[in-house]
């Protein structure tokens, strides 16, 4: 029943519609009011970009970049969480080609019953593909399976005037590798051709063992280099003989299926009142995750959503941080750096009474194909820091250690990364900056971010 | 996959409450068939129902405005309807009344669209529905429709005539089977409402289009849609004329 019946189409007038909203970051630092267009229909992005009034625009998903990537305060917003249409899948090839709103949980409640699962899963199932390319996002097999941009075949890009270029690693492969990872500055993302990966069931054999610092935990990762899947918590307000402590969780698919957990999730419902959030509870709960896992270590089956999204499992936990908000902080340090380094990151957190609850570390392999992308072989680490007076100094020490050992800062995840760290953690800014130049010559689109950072 | 027992034709399967209403049905595992103006569109949407849960799914040409097709739009759909033929009506055009008051030509197409385009579709519809046995028709309808209000009073009087003809389409076909509910709609956050103010009570589409799909398995006549819906309009039908008159609603 695939038949085509209309010898004629009728004409339909597309106007973009648009509002005023505030949107806001995941780490809720602030809100940034902007004119906004929620298209339902391919045409209107293209129409979206030729409003009159030519504003600034930036294309906004599933808001799950934490800083402000996807925010653009005084300028447009174009939403893209309703382009979210599978297009066609080739069981062959495992190409699923989406829309960009399509999120990894949609693909991951129609494919993983059928043995598929997105290549490169976030840590948030709740990422948009748009977004997820623009920001070349990583999972937990980033050591061995790569970002997202290694598993595109294509991508449809439409451009500041209007007009629509399908790029791939043979068609224009410049504008292809600026896009990946190039934050929504290239233009909007209209759809994605994405490689899925085989798997033999809807579940994981999880192992998890307990670290007692940090060099016990880098010699624990390059161990487990081949494991498929692996991640590390850190107890970032562990410090002396136990800095670095954590748990360190590696997986492999289980040839049989689970049954899917029950539906529904908790939810934060309102902003976690300030006085929780103090050293000594966060150090509390962080000291009962350690303790929680046997000394022995222990084996668990699971649901591949529990193992690969364990925080989608509490909505809206971003509240947790209470009404200030949270900056996130996440870089990578080149493997021969990241002893020293990490010491140092772990040192000044825990110096500043910054309270994080865990902290991630995760050992990373290939290189990004994109520009701007953030993986680099090394070891990536991620805190969140409540939003205090004193966080930006903190940011700031943060940001200066990694560049002292070669690192470099995820975009995905920033909020104060200075326009000299920029320019030093990613050398290919100038390229980046002149495939833009060609793809929008009048510098439409443009982002809190991209301004922050003297981008444009 | 077995076949399926149902087939729902969503007419305005380009709209926000059509496109979750048709998610909601294919995940219950019926096929679809997708009518509205933008074909390209709708096979978009199509592939969608197809992709994600594996029920056959079509994309059909429909216009409101050309009463001519609809015979024939009838007879395309009965055969392409596997099990049985329901319907939900979820096209119609919702300018802002100082629109309408402005360009008697905006009027005139949203009474056309949301009136004789309905009824029209709907009559050419009745005999399909009458030769297998019966079906489920569920209209959008709204609240603006039971109480003229200065704002949009002649977009609630379209959802109000529309009320007045599915009550007797109802009553002509019931015996052959024929269940009408007509679901009276509070705002919903869909493309029409996203310029608009802040509406009270507004509904994500997803959890309209549960609620829709629940409903329809259920209830006939008229139901309120969120169902806070049904005490507010009992409340602001009650207020006599002279307080409503001076109200800005």
């Amino acid at each position: 029943m695939n038949l085509v019946l209309p010898t004629h189409a009728v004409r339909v007038a597309s106007n973009v519609a648009w509002r005023s909203v505030a949107l806001r970051g995941w780490g809720r630092l602030g809100s940034a009011p902007c004119q906004a267009a929620r298209p339902e229909r391919l045409r209107e992005v293209a129409d979206a970009l030729l409003a009159e009034g030519g504003r600034n625009l930036i294309a906004h998903g599933g808001g799950r970049s934490y800083g402000d990537a996807g925010l653009n305060g005084g300028g447009a917003a174009v939403l893209t969480a309703r382009l979210n249409r599978m297009l066609a899948f080739d069981a062959e090839t495992g190409v699923l080609v989406a829309e960009p709103g399509v999120t990894f949980a949609d693909i991951i409640a129609a494919f993983l019953p059928r043995g598929w699962l997105p290549p490169t899963p976030p840590g948030t199932a709740f990422a948009t593909l748009g977004g997820a390319v623009a920001n070349d996002v990583h999972g937990k097999n980033q050591h061995a399976a790569g970002c997202l941009g290694h598993h595109l075949e294509w991508l449809d890009l439409t451009l500041a005037d209007g007009t629509t270029r399908r790029l791939s690693p043979t068609g224009d492969a410049e504008a292809f590798q600026a896009t990946i990872g190039g934050i929504g500055l290239t233009g909007i993302i209209t759809a994605v051709a994405l490689r899925l990966l085989r798997v033999p069931s809807n579940a994981m054999v999880v192992r998890r063992r307990r670290i007692a610092g940090l060099e016990e935990y880098l010699e624990a990762f390059r161990t487990a280099r081949d494991a498929s899947w692996s991640v590390g918590w850190i107890d970032a307000l562990a410090g002396g003989a136990t800095l670095g402590r954590g748990v360190l969780e590696t997986a492999e698919h289980a040839t049989e299926s689970v049954a899917i957990p029950a539906a529904g999730t908790r939810r934060m419902p309102f902003d976690a009142p300030g006085f929780l959030l103090n050293p000594l509870s966060i150090r509390a709960f962080n000291a009962a995750y350690w303790r929680r896992v046997p000394a022995g270590g222990d084996e668990q089956v699971m649901h591949a959503n529990r193992f690969l999204f364990p925080l989608d499992g509490i909505g809206a936990w971003n509240r947790l941080y209470g009404w200030r908000g949270f900056h996130q902080f996440q870089c990578v340090l080149p493997e021969a750096e990241a002893p020293r380094g990490l010491r140092l990151l772990l040192e000044a957190v825990g110096q500043a009474g910054a309270a994080s609850f865990l902290a991630v570390l995760k050992w990373m392999g290939r290189p990004g194909v994109g520009m701007l992308s953030f993986a680099q072989p090394g070891f990536t680490l991620a805190l969140d820091i409540p939003a205090r007076p004193a966080s930006r100094a903190l940011l700031l020490r943060l940001e200066r250690i990694t560049r002292d050992h070669g690192g470099r800062i995820y975009l995905a995840k920033d909020s104060a990364l200075s326009p000299q760290g920029m320019a030093e953690m990613y050398p290919r800014l100038a390229d980046f900056q002149r495939v833009r130049a060609r793809l929008d010559p009048q510098g439409r689109l443009s982002s809190d971010m991209s301004r922050r950072l003297g981008l444009g | 996959m077995a076949a399926p027992t149902e087939t729902w034709l969503v007419l305005g399967g380009g709209s926000t409450i059509g496109r979750a209403f048709a998610q909601r049905a294919a995940a219950a595992g019926a096929a679809v068939l997708v009518a509205g103006r933008d074909v390209a569109e709708l096979e978009r949407s199509a592939a969608d129902l197809r992709l994600r849960h594996g029920v056959p799914a079509s994309a059909m040409l429909f216009d409101a405005l050309d009463l001519a097709s609809h015979r024939g739009f009838a007879r395309a759909c009965a055969a392409l309807a596997q099990g049985q033929l329901n319907l939900l009506l979820a096209f119609g055009s919702m300018p802002s009344q100082a629109e309408c008051d402005a360009e008697p030509g905006v009027a005139r197409r949203m009474v056309e669209t949301n009136v004789t385009g309905a009824a029209s579709v709907l009559t050419a519809l009745a005999p399909v529905l009458r030769v297998q046995g019966g079906g489920v028709v569920v209209a959008l309808g709204s609240v603006a429709g039971e109480r003229g209000r200065p704002r949009n009073h002649l977009y609630g009087a379209t959802k109000a005539a529309l009320a007045v003809f599915l009550q007797g389409y109802a009553a002509r076909h019931a015996r052959h089977g024929v269940r009408v509910l007509n679901i009276l709609a509070g705002p919903v956050d869909t493309a029409l409402t996203w310029p608009l103010p802040k509406l009270p009570f507004m509904a994500s589409p997803d959890d309209f289009a549960a609620g829709a799909w629940r409903l329809a398995r259920q209830r006939s006549g008229q139901a309120h849609l969120p169902g806070i819906w049904a005490p507010v309009m009992a409340a602001i039908r009650a207020v006599p004329d002279r307080v409503f008159n001076r109200l800005d609603l």
